[in-house]
């Protein structure tokens, strides 16, 4: 299945990914080859199968709706690019 | 003391015929003589390992220690660990060091293990071959020009190698038994939610799943007594009864209904491998073994399915990776757009970011039920093969991989190539199946594994069979070249 470099391009913008002119080529055409791969799911005849999405049909359970952790501002903050004041700061977003 | 088993050492360290800081400067100092060679452990913690170990000497004096106290391991870099950098192999973390611990490790920690370091791994587990770690391949101590397998690579390097008696992994697709094989130890990925993954970084959640590397099938046992538990702040682990691993070991395989694929013994089976997996099966045989051919119909649809399921989730696991918590952040990004891709783009090497856009393509609008919702059919249908071959049968067991260890850059440019090394591996983690690898050969001076698939929750029977299969071969016991 050949995919379209427009398309890579707009996957690349959804994914939040810079991908430059010198390896679009690549990306498209090692892409390409995986989707070549997945296509032969369209042989499969799953008619009598509903899907899962999870093994065995196990369950997540569900848990008491109570603060179970204490408050690790200050550890979390210790490992971030960039902290002020208690915030996470990003670039400016609006001017 | 490095040719001990785990089992001998935990008899060693009771006896008091050494000490655990005897034991772990013996594996520090191996680490730091010959991990040049193999590039299996990326981060040593030499001076908080000696402190455990002081502190495991201690309990052990004391008589009441647990089993595993004082024993020295290596945890795949995939586990957070409290302090010490948890980098999943990947520039985007190599800056990260956690605030707290898996529970794998704190596991580990309680029963007074001693971690030596952590090792190296494909970047955030994906790959077959631990080529693409940002800290570069891990070399195979079989044939040094040869990959290692992945993603687990590092913990199966160090354990071959004799860096450490046992190692800490994980399975998406075959990552502890392909590795496994392909460096000539044994490895085991558990059922579906047997061990927390709470703190262990994730790549496709309904998939991963932590376990044992060793030597040996009963140190697996004895690592696994360590590794499950049930765990609230895991709420996939399922809360079903744990039993004691090394209990069963002994027990005759007489009578046991042993499945054999016919669709594992087809082409693509390099010659060498299946004549050493055939001559395992004899071997069972003669234990008393049933040998019972079954088919898995839609084993051949595994990897395709694997291919749209675990991308799919790792892009929104992934998704997480935005340089703004922590982690890797671009330099001068203009605005936030910018920051958000130049961080992923440069923090996140080739194969990551390839199924990152795999797995947005198949989640896109317009796709996702021709893709993501076919794959989750073709799984409930592979899921039924196994049902159906285990109310026949009480194992399958066959080849782990295709062929022995390949060389780096072997599989070209073609990913594709790559991804069917895992074709007999890929099937059990979509059914959350356990199954595990031990070494049953060697082919142009090179392992092969013999892959054992259980039911669910069926450890204890997996393991019983190879190490009933390791007392009556040797394949388990060779060691590399230049290793005495």
């Amino acid at each position: 299945m050949i995919i379209e470099r427009h398309e890579i391009e707009k996957l690349a913008t959804l994914s939040r990914l810079s991908i430059d002119e010198k390896t679009i080529t690549d990306v498209t055409e090692r892409l390409s080859s995986v989707l070549d791969l997945v296509a032969q799911l369209q042989s499969a005849d799953t008619v009598s199968a509903q899907g899962i999405s999870r093994p065995f049909q196990v369950s997540q359970r569900l848990r008491a709706d109570e603060i179970t952790e204490g408050n690790h501002r200050d550890e979390f903050q210790a490992i971030a690019p960039a902290t002020d004041n208690g915030l996470f700061i990003v670039p400016k977003m609006i001017d | 003391m490095h040719n001990y088993t785990i089992a001998e050492l935990v008899k060693g360290l009771q006896s008091k015929k050494f000490s655990s800081v005897e034991l772990t400067q013996h594996f520090l100092s191996r680490i730091n003589r010959f991990n040049d060679q193999y590039n299996a452990v990326i981060t040593v913690t030499a001076d908080q390992a000696l402190q455990a170990a002081h502190l495991a000497d201690q309990r052990l004096a004391f008589g009441s220690a647990p089993a595993l106290c004082g024993v020295p391991l290596l945890h795949k870099d995939i586990f957070c660990t409290k302090g010490v950098r948890t980098s999943c192999g990947s520039k985007m973390l190599d800056n990260f060091i956690p605030p707290y611990n898996a529970t794998v490790v704190e596991n580990f920690e309680q029963a007074g293990v001693v971690m030596l370091g952590k090792t190296n791994m494909d970047e955030f587990a994906m790959g077959s071959s631990n080529e693409t770690s940002f800290y570069g391949p891990v070399k195979n101590p079989w044939a040094t020009d040869c990959v290692p397998g992945g993603s687990s690579g590092g913990s199966a390097a160090a354990v071959a190698g004799r860096l450490a008696p046992g190692a800490t992994a994980t399975d998406t697709g075959g990552s502890i038994r392909q590795p496994a094989a392909l460096c000539g130890i044994s490895g085991l990925k558990p059922t579906y939610g047997r061990v927390s993954r709470w703190g262990m970084v994730a790549f496709a959640s309904s998939l991963d799943q932590a376990g044992p590397m060793a030597r040996t099938a009963e140190d697996c046992a004895l690592l696994l007594n360590c590794m499950a538990s049930f765990d609230d702040k895991d709420s996939t682990c399922v809360d079903v009864e744990i039993p004691d691993y090394s209990a069963s070991l002994n027990k005759p395989v007489k009578g046991l209904r042993i499945g054999v694929p016919k669709e594992y013994f087809s082409e693509g089976l390099h010659p060498g491998t299946e004549e050493a997996v055939k001559k395992a099966l004899a071997d069972l045989e003669a234990q008393g073994a049933e040998l019972v051919e079954i088919s898995l119909p839609n084993s051949s649809l595994s990897v395709p399915a694997y291919y749209v399921i675990a991308p799919a989730e790792a892009s929104a696991n992934l998704s997480r990776f935005d340089g703004v918590k922590y982690g890797y952040r671009c330099e001068n990004p203009k605005d936030l757009q910018d920051m958000y891709c130049r961080t992923r783009s440069e923090g996140f090497g080739e194969e990551v970011q390839r199924r990152i856009l795999i797995g947005t393509y198949c989640l896109s609008a317009g796709y996702y039920d021709a893709y993501y919702g076919k794959a989750q059919q073709v799984r409930q249908l592979i899921e039924q093969d196994f049902v159906e071959a285990f109310a026949k049968v009480d194992l399958i067991v066959g080849p782990t991989c295709p062929s022995p260890a390949f060389k780096f850059g072997s599989k070209g440019d073609d990913p594709v190539a790559m991804y069917l090394e895992d074709i007999y591996t890929i099937a059990t983690n979509l059914a959350g199946l356990p199954g595990m690898s031990v070494p049953c050969g060697m082919v142009e001076g090179k392992p092969v594994g013999l892959q054992i698939i259980g039911n669910y929750f069926d450890e204890a029977r997996m393991l019983n069979v190879a190490h009933q299969f390791q007392q009556v071969t040797d394949w388990h016991r060779l060691m590399p070249k230049g290793i005495s």
